[in-house]
């Protein structure tokens, strides 16, 4: 038994370091699907495909709301002077161009959208997902003289003009996200689904 | 060893309990856990929260296993459950009553707990371990409680739970990735209510418990703090016992049931008679089933978590406020060694430190108030001084604890009566 007093030390710690880094691997394999089981399952993802909205009911200045996704989209017309009032604010914004901004290319521009008069905006506030409550009247008692209207956030105060900029002091540090979108025709709207729009812009 | 011996055999007994103790160390526990474990004798009345916490905790998982039994978990189901438990369940309402109002007793005996360390500075050595075991005990806390509220899938559940994981959007890269994976969809959904439900009444009150015995063995270990700061352990008598101990039974035992007896009185009225407690413990938006088109105004979150929530509001940058929100839970953690002060208790601590921490608990308790609140400007105006408040309790520790002039403390336990 003369083999037993010489144990050999270091081959012990190489054999204990690579079982554990073994056991390890062999954690990470196994959590791998527990991981990946929270992620959106099939249907959560099929639910997501693109929904069709008939604008041809909407008038300049009202606002449809429809959910894609589980999220509220706010969908509104501008007026042909709202829009030319828009860019007269840009010195109140974080980000009048959008630079920092969650949007599609072909709205990042003053008007975050593809058509000037159409406005398509998640509705979940980018501070923490609250709804943006309409309020379209111009120096509101509330809001100020110098209001020049557009959504706050009931939770913590977020302030956006009409096309979803946010103003400078409001809690959001970035505009109002854009889903993709894009026109069947003049009065049908896809939300969801950008291909034609990205077609049509190149 | 032979003293040992000589003592378990006085302890074992005859008959059941000596052929039990044999198998089991049934008497050796009950000694060293209660007949033999010295206490210090001049416990007051902020001795009694743990007790407390350790009997609402029980409470809670006996009224979540019979609640478990009726709710049904799913976004079309678990609202018209609840009111089902609620309206046809015999005695359902008083078991859902005490669910719920159990969640904010937890916070209120947690907190007064949490508030008695800081003032006769228990957080100090030997007893860092003690305390971190107790944060990760607040921490697993505010999950579940968290989780819980979403579970009733009332409206203000629904706005609360939404609210709550997009801070975790507002980490750099990974954060919106984050999110999605948290609510397994698009936005919170059924998924969402499934996997806390699951977190809700498996996870973590398993968790809770390992860390509620951690926190027991680690008490036992170093022995209770007392409102002096004393160490009792180190001045023993001829006996071997410390002269100012006392055995945790009967003295404490008989002194916590008259504790568990006001509280059990002052709960009961609550339940009884004031179950809402002014919107407090329940929420008027949350009796109206989640509307994902309809955000409740005003949205507050439970009171428990306003001050942090006042703390986030305060803050005109969104990763900012997140950022400060997480520090300030985290702040606690980090008290053991952020105190150089040479005395524990605010007993024997100087203008310094009485001073800070009436600035803390002043800014607390406003920011509680002030987290209740709508998100105007004089609110969060306020809010931002008293966040300032907060947080400099921490920062400064470093520096007043070590200015503050001490008194000198004496070598026995006082009783102020």
């Amino acid at each position: 038994m003369a083999d037993q007093e010489a144990v050999d030390l270091d081959r012990r710690k190489f054999l204990t370091v690579a079982t554990a880094a073994t056991a390890g691997v062999g954690v990470v394999f196994a959590a791998t699907p527990f991981v990946a089981s929270w992620s959106p399952s099939e249907r959560a993802k099929a639910l997501g495909a693109p929904i069709t909205v008939d604008l041809s009911k909407l008038e300049p200045g009202m606002m449809l709301t429809y959910v894609w996704r589980k999220q509220p989209i706010y969908i509104f017309k501008r007026t042909p002077e709202t829009v030319a009032k828009l860019a007269a604010h840009d010195a109140q914004l974080k980000d009048p161009k959008s630079s920092d901004s969650d949007q599609p290319a072909y709205a990042t521009n003053e008007m975050r959208s593809l058509r000037p008069d159409v406005a398509v905006l998640i509705a979940t506030c980018t501070h923490l997902g609250c709804l943006p409550k309409q309020r379209f009247e111009p120096a509101d008692a509330e809001l100020g003289a110098d209001w020049p209207g557009g959504f706050r956030c009931p939770c913590h105060g977020s302030r956006f003009d009409l096309a979803g900029r946010v103003f400078n002091g409001s809690p959001a540090s970035v505009n109002l996200r854009v889903p993709p979108y894009n026109f069947e025709n003049d009065n049908t709207l896809v939300i969801g689904s950008d291909d034609a729009a990205v077609q049509g812009a190149a | 060893m032979a003293s040992n011996d000589a003592a378990s055999q006085v302890n074992q007994g005859a008959g059941f309990m000596g052929w039990l103790n044999k198998r089991l160390p049934v008497n050796k526990f009950i000694s060293d856990q209660l007949l033999e474990y010295y206490a210090p004798k001049n416990f007051n009345v902020w001795y009694f929260f743990g007790s407390l916490a350790l009997l609402v905790l029980v409470m809670q998982l006996v009224s979540g296993i019979f609640l478990t039994m009726f709710y049904k978990v799913g976004d079309t189901t678990a609202f018209e459950s609840v009111e089902f438990i609620r309206r046809e369940v015999s005695y359902g309402w008083l078991i859902q009553s005490l669910h719920a109002i159990g969640a904010s007793a937890f916070f209120v005996v947690v907190y007064l707990h949490m508030y008695r360390a800081l003032m006769y500075g228990s957080y100090k050595a030997p007893r860092e371990l003690l305390w971190l075991f107790g944060m990760f005990i607040y921490l697993a806390l505010m999950a579940e409680a968290f989780m819980g509220y979403v579970l009733p899938w009332g409206n203000m559940s629904y706005w609360a739970a939404t609210v709550i994981i997009n801070i975790f959007s507002t980490i750099p890269v990974i954060g919106p990735g984050l999110v999605e994976w948290i609510r397994g969809d698009y936005g919170v959904a059924d998924a969402t209510l499934n996997r806390f439900f699951s977190l809700h009444v498996v996870a973590i009150p398993l968790i809770l418990l390992l860390l509620v015995a951690l926190h027991l063995v680690a008490l036992r270990q170093v022995g209770s703090n007392n409102p002096d700061g004393i160490e009792i352990k180190e001045n023993k008598g001829s006996d071997g016992k410390p002269v100012d101990g006392i055995p945790f039974h009967p003295y404490y035992t008989v002194k916590d049931i008259v504790g568990v007896g006001f509280f059990l009185t002052l709960f009961a009225v609550v339940v009884f008679f004031v179950p809402t407690f002014g919107g407090l413990f329940m929420e008027e938006a949350n009796f109206e089933p989640a509307n994902p088109l309809s955000t409740p105004e005003p949205i507050a979150p439970s009171w428990y978590f306003t001050p942090y929530y006042a703390i986030l509001r305060a803050v005109p940058n969104q990763r900012i406020g997140a950022l400060l929100l997480l520090l300030a839970v985290l702040a606690f953690f980090f008290l053991p060694w952020l105190d150089r002060s040479p005395v524990k208790s605010v007993r024997y601590r100087g203008l310094w430190f009485k001073g800070m921490l009436a600035v803390f608990t002043v800014s607390f308790l406003a920011l509680m108030y002030l987290g209740l609140k709508p998100a105007s400007a004089s609110y969060v105006n306020a809010a931002r001084v008293f966040a300032i408040g907060y947080f400099s309790f921490f920062v400064l520790m470093p520096l007043y604890t070590k200015w503050d002039r001490v008194k000198s403390v004496p070598k026995r336990v006082s009783f102020h009566e």
